[in-house]
């Protein structure tokens, strides 16, 4: 498992990529956006990007009222 | 460009001292353009703060009337506009508040079909866009890219407000469609009337959004290029991210640099 960091909370994941920890943590990963230590992973790229010990994540949801 | 009249050397007189805006700051202003999008919870105070702020022309697009529920978080209107038109009754509010104002409103609402001959005709040089559904927020960021037009959004729901300025058109910057994906084209549910939204947030949100604006006319301060802030009105707490252009973007990112 992987130490992270998830809006400020420690978690532990198994290894993988972003979309796969989003998607373990019950979201889907096309309706949010996931900062990677201080920068947001561009959406076509949440499959690729391999999670690694001690990165800090941001979950963020969209808000599109107005 | 004109130099200031007296009255307004007067009336923009906290603007001009600073030094990051200054006098060339408030004729940058007084000769902008900005298309507002939606007068509702970040339109009302968007446009107050823009008008008072002197920018040159204001267009304020919305097709609904106003309703009771609205005036918990839209204070350009009271009890005895219930039922006038949103756009029309805040470009009677610009006009009252700033004689250096020109408004224009546009009660259509906006398509696909209809977004890229408004921007056309219309020509503003910044979109702030604070409608109420993502289908329209996507359909407005897409025609921005393609006109070249600067996008500062503003968005709320619930205790969150979310402010970015886009910038898709160029070959580093996002555009809002590399933010929020392709997920949401069909979203066009006012999410503030299913989830609630606490009315002073609006206010806060909004002034961010014209606040944007008018970074981006008058230069002052940090570039907002590929930033997207997040404030959290439970905490309260404010998280500013960086977002960068997406190369697989359907609507930008054809515009990468290599």
């Amino acid at each position: 498992m992987l130490k992270v960091i998830i809006n400020g909370e420690d978690k532990r994941v198994s290894p993988g990529s972003v979309a796969d920890m989003v998607r373990a943590l019950g979201f889907q990963p096309e309706k949010l956006a996931v900062e990677r230590n201080r920068e947001i992973v561009p959406r076509s790229m949440l499959g690729e990007v391999m999670v690694a010990d001690g990165d800090m994540f941001e979950i963020v949801h969209f808000v599109g009222g107005g | 460009m004109t130099s200031l009249t007296d009255d307004q050397l007067d009336r923009y007189a906290r603007h001009i001292v600073l030094r990051e805006v200054g006098g060339a700051g408030q004729k940058a202003l007084l000769a902008a353009h900005v298309l507002v999008v939606g007068a509702g919870g970040i339109g009302c105070p968007a446009v107050q703060y823009l008008a008072a702020a002197g920018v040159g022309r204001l267009s304020i697009i919305d097709h609904d009337q106003i309703s009771l529920s609205n005036l918990q978080r839209q204070p350009l209107y009271g009890t005895g506009d219930i039922g006038a038109p949103k756009a029309e009754t805040a470009a009677a509010a610009v006009a009252r508040l700033n004689p250096d104002v020109a408004v224009a409103a546009i009660t259509e609402a906006i398509t696909a079909d209809n977004i890229a001959p408004l921007l056309a005709d219309t020509q503003p040089d910044i979109v702030l866009d604070g409608t109420d559904n993502f289908m329209t927020r996507l359909i407005v960021s897409d025609a921005c890219v393609a006109a070249r037009i600067p996008l500062v959004s503003a968005a709320i729901g619930m205790f969150q407000g979310q402010v970015g300025s886009f910038y898709g058109h160029l070959p580093d910057a996002p555009c809002y469609r590399c933010f929020v994906g392709d997920a949401h084209d069909a979203d066009d549910c006012d999410t503030c009337a299913d989830q609630g939204v606490l009315g002073a947030l609006c206010g806060l949100v909004g002034s961010f959004g014209a606040m944007e604006a008018i970074r981006a006319i008058t230069g002052f301060g940090e570039d907002a290029k590929g930033k997207l802030h997040v404030y959290d009105g439970l905490k309260p707490d404010m998280y500013t991210m960086r977002l960068p252009k997406d190369p697989a973007c359907k609507t930008c990112g054809s515009l990468a640099a290599a």
